[in-house]
């Protein structure tokens, strides 16, 4: 293991928190190697912590960001002035305690939140990356992601947490680092992006693509934004982490402001003036390049085929004797039966993949009618379910329940 | 939200005691129908076994998750054939085989993924659900079979002498059996003697694959 000593020698609890901006430059004597070929050398990652190391540290937890997410998990929002987008998972007596865990959250590199990503400025041209950024896998997310963990000189993860994308990153994490990972909960998510989630991205993909002022993706050079564009695809997205019975419940077919419909393609209804409002909120907070690059990193993610096309084998180590085993991590699988995006049926496909190798899993299928979102809204047996599988293994991994 | 407690229960159902008796200390189990994880819980906490658990309703998964125990929703009848070979110490099934579609093709399995097996049997065989049928001509209800024939949730009802036959038919080696007669005593009679299928309310098998 290739541990940064200089770091370790500092609290990593006091190392990060410095602002919006915060990031550090992570591959300065080793280069970030990609998926796609080439390498990210001297590159930001942008990252926030909650709580305080123990003194053994074993109490890290790592939170992963689904694909429109951030590093604010669980503080006041710098841009939106909104709160952490997983405060109900994360804070004092939350089920990821901040009063009992060192709580890790990275923008992903290809963000657009300070990490790496083609917003930023490549070092070797002065100009924003666009689309001469490289494109990027999941793993290699994941691999940046490993960079500072080392850095914070942990060598075992506690727990690596996340929904949907994120979801993703935490199979990644216990996949290629098995035993940097004690235990995960991969939540609403999939071993691979299915072709109706490739369609809805390449739906976003287009729309941006076809706004004039895109530029080729050049737009940050030519002092334009394709905001309508990337509204579009924020709206299409949208409805896909929505169920029919939820919108139904929210909106029906009530109309916006008005008693009747007006015969024209103004906002009638207000479903209608819903998703605009989302649209034109993201675009504030979003850059459309890095929607393109994170989609297709989402669309790349495909765990079984890095694995000879079976599943299960990417959940096998070498054991002691140096013969294939079970995967160490204890894993807790949970999905939403309304999530139609990522069905209850791709999350069941993980849990026999684990079952195979015997690994240790749970597993629950949490009723709600809310979607693909209800990892983020308030779902109470969800939390509960949560709590119960993050304290259970605290407890055995004999983490107190105070930072002491 | 309520801090679920992580502490075993004061006290079990009486087969499912004998079943932590059983079971050797440290091993590998997997609880098929495990209910609320009540025995998987005790197994965890007195046996530190590396318990696992399928469990059909959700309610019962959530439950024994909430508990910190590792349990996943799912079917004995389709699930079974996941699980590898010989991946388990003992595999359990209590109070379950008779609720599945194909008991012959799960005790294959359970035989199969585990090199025990511990299985549990309502006895359709008990003096007074004899009784009941011969008398009354109803179809017996008891604190064991506690649900009127048209809402059980078993579908295969059989006796102790059923079990021990549909064993010796797999080849199945009955190592231990345990039977337990009213007030959950337990009647000191061998597994295929004619007294533990009159006596017997319930059985516990210990089994293993010839």
């Amino acid at each position: 293991m290739n541990v940064a000593i200089d770091a370790t020698s500092q609290d990593p609890s006091e190392a990060a928190n410095s602002g919006p901006a915060g990031y550090i430059r992570l591959g300065l004597d080793r280069p970030l190697e990609l998926d796609g070929g080439g390498t990210l050398s001297g590159f930001r990652l942008a990252y926030r912590t909650y709580g305080r190391l123990n003194a053994d540290r074993s109490n890290a937890v790592l939170v992963c960001h689904a694909l429109t997410g951030d590093q604010y998990v669980a503080e006041q929002h710098p841009v939106t002035g909104k709160a952490g987008w997983w405060d109900l998972m994360v804070g004092p007596g939350r089920p990821v305690d901040t009063d009992r865990f060192f709580v890790i959250c990275s923008n992903v590199i290809g963000g657009c939140l300070g990490s790496e990503g083609p917003k930023e400025t490549d070092d070797a041209t002065g100009k924003p990356w666009a689309l001469n950024f490289p494109v990027i896998t999941i793993a290699d997310m994941v691999r940046a992601q490993k960079m500072l963990i080392d850095h914070l000189g942990i060598a075992q993860l506690f727990c690596v947490i996340g929904g949907s994308m994120g979801g993703m990153q935490v199979l990644q994490w216990a996949v290629s680092y098995p035993d940097k990972v004690y235990c995960c909960l991969p939540i609403a998510t999939a071993a691979r992006h299915s072709a109706q989630n490739i369609a809805f991205h390449e739906v976003g993909r287009q729309a941006i693509m076809a706004d004039p002022d895109w530029r080729l993706g050049d737009y940050l050079n030519q002092g334009t934004r394709p905001t309508k564009g990337l509204s579009v695809a924020r709206m299409a997205a949208h409805i896909t982490y929505l169920s029919e019975p939820a919108l139904h419940r929210k909106f029906g077919r009530n109309l916006q402001d008005r008693k009747s419909i007006t015969f024209g393609f103004d906002a009638d209804f207000q479903v209608e003036s819903y998703l605009r409002y989302q649209g034109i909120s993201f675009v504030e907070r979003f850059d459309a390049n890095s929607y393109l690059y994170i989609t297709r990193a989402m669309d790349y993610f495909d765990l079984a085929a890095d694995h000879g096309g079976v599943l299960a084998n990417a959940f096998r180590v070498a054991g002691p004797d140096g013969r294939p085993t079970g995967t160490p991590v204890k894993f807790c699988v949970i999905s939403f039966s309304s999530d139609w995006l990522f069905p209850t049926s791709e999350s069941r496909a993980v849990v026999h993949a684990l079952n195979a190798v015997a690994a240790n899993v749970s597993f629950v299928e949490v009723e709600t009618d809310k979607g693909h979102d209800a990892f983020l809204l308030d779902v109470p047996e969800f939390y509960q379910v949560a709590r119960g599988f993050i304290e259970g293994h605290a407890a055995r991994r004999g983490i107190a329940a105070k930072v002491g | 939200m309520a801090v679920t407690s992580l502490l075993p229960p004061a006290s079990i159902r009486s087969d499912l005691e004998s079943i932590v008796e059983w079971v050797e200390a440290g091993s590998r189990v997997l609880d098929v129908g495990c209910g609320d994880g009540e025995l998987l819980h005790a197994l965890v906490h007195r046996k530190q076994v590396d318990g696992r658990g399928i469990e059909l309703s959700m309610d019962g998964v959530r439950a024994s998750v909430a508990r910190g125990l590792a349990v996943i929703q799912g079917d004995a009848d389709t699930d079974l054939k996941d699980y590898p070979s010989d991946g388990f110490d003992y595999v359990i099934l209590s109070q379950t085989l008779q609720a599945t579609r194909h008991p012959r093709i799960v005790l294959d399995h359970l035989v199969r993924i585990g090199r025990h097996a511990i299985v549990s049997v309502p006895n359709f065989g008990y003096w007074r659900v004899r009784a009941d049928l011969l008398l009354r001509g109803r179809m017996p209800v008891t604190d064991r079979l506690g649900h009127e024939w048209y809402e059980t949730p078993n579908i295969h009802f059989c006796t102790i002498a059923d079990m021990v036959a549909l064993c010796q038919d797999m080849g199945v080696t009955i190592e231990r059996s345990l039977i337990l007669g009213a007030d959950d005593r337990a009647v000191p009679a061998p597994a295929d003697s004619v007294r533990a299928n009159w006596l017997g309310v319930q059985a516990v098998f210990l089994l293993q694959r010839s």
